[in-house]
């Protein structure tokens, strides 16, 4: 090492060192208040922290023949989940068919997984989505390639509950684009029609929209004509998730410098060669972030079917906690469920945040 | 393109559907024909299904005797009142669960909020873990969990927990002493009283600063006030005052207050979850004013808690208040899930009314009504607290 060199070296910031130590006085006792509210907190920490362990693990009991040999037992009683997680994540399908939900599932989740590929983003995501969705149908009804038919009252659980969101948003999607076009439209009496609606349904909570769709429309259709209770449900969910998507993508279509509308219209370009070209590529862009938002809310949100007796993954749940040999395990079963709700949304919201800075250019204002 | 530039003689045969003008107009009439003939289709079929099913129309159900008991409200209601009663009975029980949620949830989250930029490290990461446990499950789960545990691992009233003389929690809710007699007037008179003396106070002290430059300060004597006010109240009522305690009578407890199991498993479960947005809401706030505006504030001397009250919070609270307001309108469009647990609010109400009455279309009619009225209520009182709050520019 030479001298010169010694120099620069000792010229460069000091390295702060992540000692433990070091980083504990800086991190957590920097000042009294905080030296409190750590000691505080790690308190309350060896409080919880092996209280819960001792219930979740320690004292819980992994496999039992019923009930009544789980209620023996301080901790949780997961033995029921085992028993009954066909029955939670399934629903009534058909015990001998579940392989199918199941790869409905797995198509569902690629599908989604597929979306972030932004190489897929163009027309070719549009034929990836009628695809995998025709395979969804395919393999949940069944009836063609040598696969039983099974009506749709007796599908449940999680499958349910992906394609109410799925199909909700997609469908929701198309809908929620024209009615932001129309509220920006300046045709006074298209625009006071959209506003309306998106104001309206905005307004209300999405169980009036459910008990609307369960009660009210057979009311609505002609004698004779039904329509049944998911398609209702996803009805009400289309609605409502629609003017969500209408005002997020309105908030891109005003991001778009005047500019662009005026550039396109020197094009000559007529009213819908100038959206489909120049202004929502652009507009599109800039709210796919709180559009992924809106799609785990919904995904949170179809839930919300439970009331109006729809067998998703929690009414599925609540379901399994009729068994009267398995009574008093409501806990355990929906942290189960909670759990698979969890990872999807956690993995979506990070996802758009991670999306949210990949899209920034650095031409936010 | 290059035929409708060509130059036209004034005059001449201009086709009309080619003036932009017109043909709105004709886009606009079949907008309209299309919506108001749909709608003309689907109420002709409905009436015509209502009288196929012999359901009666209109609210004249309204006056009609309701039959059924309500679990708990603020007014007193009998299975012999009339349905309108039994509906006030519902959103008054709304509006209780939202009033309180939206109260509770805005000084958790606050204090999540504040929690996530702390600069203790163990702080900040048990808010975030919080922050994103909490977004990330359905409220419905998270209030069928609330419920599950109070119903399920609550003792009975038999073996209630006793925390507090008096404060018994079972599987049948938090029971709680009151106070009774005619001083609890003068008390809540007086505290009416302390309330406005105190906003008198903290307005001539704003004013007296700004004219003398000299700060008064107002929370010693309005803590006085406080204590004070009521106190006098109740002397003058000549104390009247007894406590009605709690006391188990065979099965259940008798006298004080409750809070329900489903009231309690309700307003955890939207306190909690909304209290996770609104964090993320203050988060963004604070973090939206610059870092500049913290280091002049030091350096004019103020310390951290003044720093944030007097230079920060103003600013952020611009970019609070609109994402604020509308965790508030979910929130209260939430606690209609209170439906699932039993809570009897308005849609729990207006779903017995028309499994009674089968009239399903006014029933829904009068939820939407309701929530609408109370979303327009929210949104018009916080853009007036918007509009007073936000920069005055020149």
């Amino acid at each position: 090492m030479t001298t010169s060199s010694n120099t620069t070296e000792q010229e460069r910031p000091p390295i702060i060192k992540a000692r433990p130590l070091v980083w504990m006085r800086e991190q957590l006792f920097n000042s009294p208040t905080n030296s409190l509210l750590t000691v505080l907190s790690v308190w309350l920490l060896l409080m919880a922290i092996p209280a819960l362990f001792d219930w979740a693990f320690m004292q819980a009991k992994f496999s039992a023949q019923s009930g009544q040999e789980c209620r023996q037992v301080e901790g949780a009683c997961w033995a029921f989940i085992g028993e009954k997680h066909r029955l939670i994540l399934f629903g009534t399908y058909p015990y001998a068919e579940q392989w199918r939900p199941l790869l409905a599932v797995v198509a569902l989740v690629a599908l989604l997984l597929l979306s972030t590929w932004r190489k897929l983003w163009n027309i070719w995501l549009l034929l990836v989505w009628v695809v995998g969705m025709t395979i969804v149908g395919v393999l949940m009804w069944g009836g063609v390639l040598g696969f039983t038919y099974v009506e749709n009252s007796l599908w449940g659980g999680l499958p349910v509950t992906l394609i109410l969101a799925t199909f909700g948003i997609a469908l929701a999607f198309p809908f929620g684009v024209v009615l932001a076009l129309g509220r920006r439209s300046n045709m006074p009496a298209i625009k006071t029609l959209c506003v309306t609606y998106i104001e309206l349904i905005r307004g209300v909570p999405l169980i009036s929209l459910l008990f609307m769709s369960s009660v009210m429309l057979p009311l609505f259709l002609p004698e004779g004509m039904t329509i049944d209770k998911l398609l209702r449900a996803l009805i009400a969910i289309v609605m409502f998730a629609a003017a969500y998507v209408a005002e997020t993508v309105r908030g891109g279509l005003q991001a778009i410098p005047k500019g662009q509308y005026e550039g396109a219209d020197s094009l000559g370009l007529t009213y819908w060669q100038q959206m489909r070209l120049i202004i929502l590529p652009q507009a599109l862009k800039i709210v796919i972030p709180p559009l992924v938002s809106i799609f785990i809310a919904m995904f949170k949100d179809t839930s919300l079917v439970v009331i109006i007796g729809i067998f998703d993954l929690t009414l599925a749940a609540k379901a399994a906690l009729t068994d009267p040999a398995w009574q008093g395990f409501g806990v355990e079963v929906y942290i189960f469920i909670s759990a698979i709700y969890f990872v999807f949304c956690y993995s979506m919201s990070k996802y758009s945040q991670a999306l949210e800075r990949r899209l920034s250019t650095g031409h936010e204002r | 393109m290059s035929q409708t530039v060509s130059p036209r003689k004034p005059g001449s045969s201009r086709k009309i559907w080619n003036d932009p003008k017109f043909r709105s107009v004709i886009y606009q009439i079949l907008a309209i024909l299309f919506v108001a003939g749909g709608i003309w289709y689907l109420v002709s079929n409905t009436l015509h299904n209502l009288s196929a099913r012999n359901i009666a129309t209109g609210f004249d159900f309204l006056t009609r005797e309701a039959g059924f008991a309500i679990g708990e409200g603020i007014i007193d209601y009998t299975p012999a009142d009339t349905y309108s009663t039994a509906l006030t009975v519902g959103l008054l029980n709304t509006l209780r669960a939202a009033v309180i949620g939206i109260f509770l949830a805005t000084i958790l989250g606050t204090i999540i909020g504040i929690a996530r930029l702390s600069s203790n490290w163990l702080i900040s990461k048990l808010a975030s873990v919080y922050v994103e446990v909490m977004r990330n499950i359905p409220l419905l789960l998270q209030l069928f969990f609330w419920y599950a545990i109070i119903s399920e691992s609550f003792p009975g009233p038999r073996q209630a927990y006793n925390p507090i003389p008096g404060v018994f929690l079972s599987n049948r809710g938090l029971k709680m002493p009151t106070l009774e007699g005619a001083g609890v007037t003068w008390i809540l008179g007086g505290l009416f009283l302390a309330i406005v003396l105190t906003l008198v106070l903290a307005n001539w002290a704003r004013r007296r600063q700004e004219r003398t430059g000299e700060i008064f300060p107002v929370l010693k004597p309005a803590l006085v006030l406080f204590i004070a006010c009521p106190l006098v109240a109740w002397f003058i009522s000549g104390a009247d005052l007894a406590l009605n305690v709690p006391e188990l009578k065979g099965f259940n407890f008798r006298g004080g207050m409750t809070i329900t199991p489903e009231f309690a498993a309700l307003l955890l479960g939207l306190v909690i979850y909304t209290a996770a947005f609104i964090a993320e809401v203050v988060r963004s706030g604070i973090q939206s004013v610059g870092k500049g505006q913290w280091e002049a504030s030091s350096a004019l001397g103020l310390k951290r808690g003044l720093i944030l009250r007097l230079v920060v919070l103003p600013q952020a609270l611009r970019v609070i208040i609109p994402p604020m307001t509308s965790q508030y309108l979910n929130l209260t469009k939430n606690s209609s899930l209170a439906v699932a647990i039993g809570y009897p609010d308005i849609v729990s109400v207006v779903n017995t009314t028309l499994n009674q009455t089968g009239q399903a279309i006014e029933g829904i009619m009068i939820i939407m009504a309701a929530y609408l009225t109370v979303s327009l209520s929210i949104s018009v009182f916080m853009n007036w607290y918007n509009k007073r709050i936000a920069l005055v520019e020149r």
